[in-house]
């Protein structure tokens, strides 16, 4: 039921524009993977091909085994959640979800069957015989879902199908559409340029930019072990900061930041041969204390800037020589003393969350 | 079933907006009573009027302007102008759809210059279209000139006074009416609606008939009535192209009046061939009322 796919070498052109440029990728057979990425970067292009609105200009796509590159939209065993929904506006909800079957040719009994099954299994009951304008946005998304998953395609595609939910909604939906896939086993190519949503939902996320992939990983790796200034960048926070070799040994070495700040570095993910790498620090590695720290890489710095995030604070650190950080703190209970702008502070990170995003 | 929006309440202002629209629609009330509603009422009684030899209409009531109606030749005509007018119609259809919605698939551009391409034609007058149909078909016009220039022919093909020509000059004239309601219901198809239709396993026929076609259907049903309506009692087309051969209602009708000098029955003619309209928009009417 469900499939694996393969994607060797696909690139396409839009005349002198390449939307995506010479893309590799293996999605296995019930697996959730999440291409991310800004608007533009060519992941909605990647899903199209896989549903077979557009051809590739180059390279191949196989599902289930079978080369599918040149397949008609409608000869795929593939189904789409579109991100406008696309709701059949003159059919009730029950004919939207029925029609993938009747265009199947399934009989009366067997569709009325599995429709009945998937309006349960996506809370839709009693809503069968309305319209899509008489639905709220969430019951919308539902039964585009439904819609997608009756005919039981071998790949589900959801392009961008939560970014017209409202915020609290969008987190419920996330977590269904995971248990659903489990539920299913169904192979999900999602796509989305929310980084919550990929990291919450994915068992392995894309990342593109400008057509191309940049990383393939699990949501920890992607996030903790980022390979390029754009992944480390585009997933969460970062301090990305140029920082030059001073000194060496096999396992770790010590290296200056822009602005002095000395730090040192595990030597395990630097570049062979390099003095020069751009690193990534993610603020909430950074830990900020009033009390003096007798850690590893411990240095003085001074906050400049505080800002209120709710459960969260964000806090602009410069040590003496000027080296400028962001830092990440949780708005503990009263019984730590806060940290307020203009507050004297110790800081330490771990050698290991120095992370290397690219040789200089 | 249930509304689902709660009637609108009372607005506070509520009764001056509905007084301004009153005033705001009188002109439009006026001109439509004095210039429907009472040649209507006019036609109606005349109708039911005779007419002595001079042809001055005797007003003393009779249903024999109706009995006439009735009579097999009328019917023959009538039946005739309706076979043309649906000919007509379905060939606006069968050209007008296509070229509708291929436009609406363009850019915005693109959209507005095609529609103006569409529309160009409007700028010339009616008459002088016709009459450069006339040029083309007539036996030493355009197209037979070519045909024996090439060869293809050696004398020239009867083309014009035909019931072909009719319909040439019927379809060309009604089909920007054809296409313009068409490509407004087309251009607010989203073209998602036709891209999940692909994607749940509909091919290009199915995704037609039960998306394209449904959703269009509106526009069709403006273009049915703007076509058809008026394609049945055509006069000028009928009698430049089709000359005697092939009488219509509207010629009959406009004899009536004018060279037969036979009002009460022009009249009778008038009145069943309205109800004739009325009856063909109320079911159109019914048709897209089921597909909201």
């Amino acid at each position: 039921m469900s499939a694996r796919i393969e994607i060797r070498g696909v690139t396409k052109r839009f005349g002198s524009f390449t939307a995506v440029d010479a893309v590799d990728l293996v999605v296995e057979a019930g697996e959730f993977v999440t291409l991310l990425g800004p608007s533009g970067c060519g992941k909605t292009t990647l899903l199209r091909m896989l549903s077979g609105f557009e051809t590739p200009s180059e390279g191949t796509i196989s599902i289930g085994g079978d080369d599918v590159t040149h397949l008609a939209p409608y000869r795929r065993n593939v189904n789409q959640v579109f991100q406008s929904y696309a709701l059949f506006p003159h059919m009730t909800v029950r004919e939207n979800i029925a029609f993938g079957l009747k265009m199947q040719k399934t009989a009366a009994a067997e569709v009325a069957k599995r429709v009945a099954e998937v309006v349960e299994l996506v809370a839709l009951t009693g809503f069968e015989q309305r319209k899509p304008h008489q639905l709220s946005g969430g019951q919308r998304q539902r039964v585009a879902l439904a819609r997608a998953i009756v005919p039981r395609p071998q790949v589900l595609l959801l392009d961008e199908p939560l970014s017209a939910l409202d915020a609290k909604l969008r987190q419920q939906m996330q977590i269904e559409l995971k248990r659903l896939q489990k539920h299913l086993g169904m192979t999900f190519v999602f796509v989305t340029h929310d980084q919550v949503e990929a990291l919450t939902m994915s068992d392995r996320i894309a990342v593109f930019n400008r057509g191309r992939i940049e990383q393939v990983g699990t949501a920890t790796e992607i996030y903790r072990r980022p390979r390029t200034p754009f992944v480390a960048d585009f997933i969460g926070e970062t301090n990305l900061r140029e920082a030059e070799l001073l000194s060496r040994t096999a396992t770790s070495g010590r290296v200056r930041l822009k602005g002095g700040l000395e730090l040192t570095v595990a030597m395990a993910g630097w570049p062979a041969g390099s003095t020069r790498a751009d690193v990534s620090i993610r603020p909430e590695k950074i830990l900020v204390s009033k009390a003096r720290l007798e850690n590893e890489n411990v240095f003085a710095a001074r906050v400049s800037e505080e800002i209120f995030r709710g459960v969260l604070n964000r806090l602009t650190l410069v040590t003496l020589g000027g080296t400028s950080l962001t830092a990440v703190v949780a708005n503990e209970c009263a019984v730590v003393e806060a940290i307020h702008a203009g507050d004297d502070v110790w800081c330490c990170l771990h050698p290991d969350d120095l992370v290397v995003v690219r040789a200089v | 079933m249930q509304p689902l929006a709660l009637p609108e309440r009372e607005n506070l202002h509520g009764r001056r907006p509905r007084l301004w629209g009153w005033l705001l629609l009188t002109p439009l009330v006026l001109w439509l009573f004095a210039f429907v509603v009472v040649p209507m009422g006019v036609v109606v009684v005349y109708s039911f009027c005779q007419r002595d030899d001079l042809g001055r209409v005797v007003f003393s009531f009779s249903w024999e302007n109706y009995a006439r109606v009735f009579e097999p030749i009328y019917l023959r005509i009538l039946g005739r102008s309706v076979g043309f007018a649906a000919l007509t119609t379905v060939l606006c259809i069968a050209i007008g759809f296509p070229v509708a919605w291929y436009i609406a698939r363009r850019s915005e551009r693109a959209r507005n210059r095609l529609l103006l391409l569409v529309m160009v034609p409007f700028w010339t007058s009616f008459l002088i279209r016709t009459y450069a149909w006339i040029a083309i078909l007539k036996d030493e016009g355009l197209l037979n000139g070519l045909l024996q220039y090439a060869h293809l022919i050696s004398a020239p093909l009867p083309l014009l006074y035909t019931p072909g020509a009719v319909v040439v000059g019927l379809v060309y004239a009604y089909l920007p009416f054809m296409i313009l309601p068409i490509y407004a219901s087309a251009e607010k198809v989203d073209n998602a609606l036709v891209e999940a239709a692909y994607d749940l396993g509909a091919g290009p026929i199915r995704a037609f008939s039960e998306v394209i076609v449904p959703l269009t259907w509106p526009g069709i049903a403006a273009g049915i009535l703007l076509v058809f309506v008026p394609a049945i009692g055509m006069f000028a087309i009928t009698d430049l192209m089709g000359g005697a051969q092939v009488p219509m209602i509207g010629n009959v009708i406009q004899n009536q009046f004018f060279r037969a000098r036979n009002w009460p029955f022009g009249a009778a003619l008038g009145v069943v061939f309205t109800l004739l309209f009325v009856v063909a928009y109320a079911w159109v009417q019914r048709r897209s009322s089921r597909t909201p």
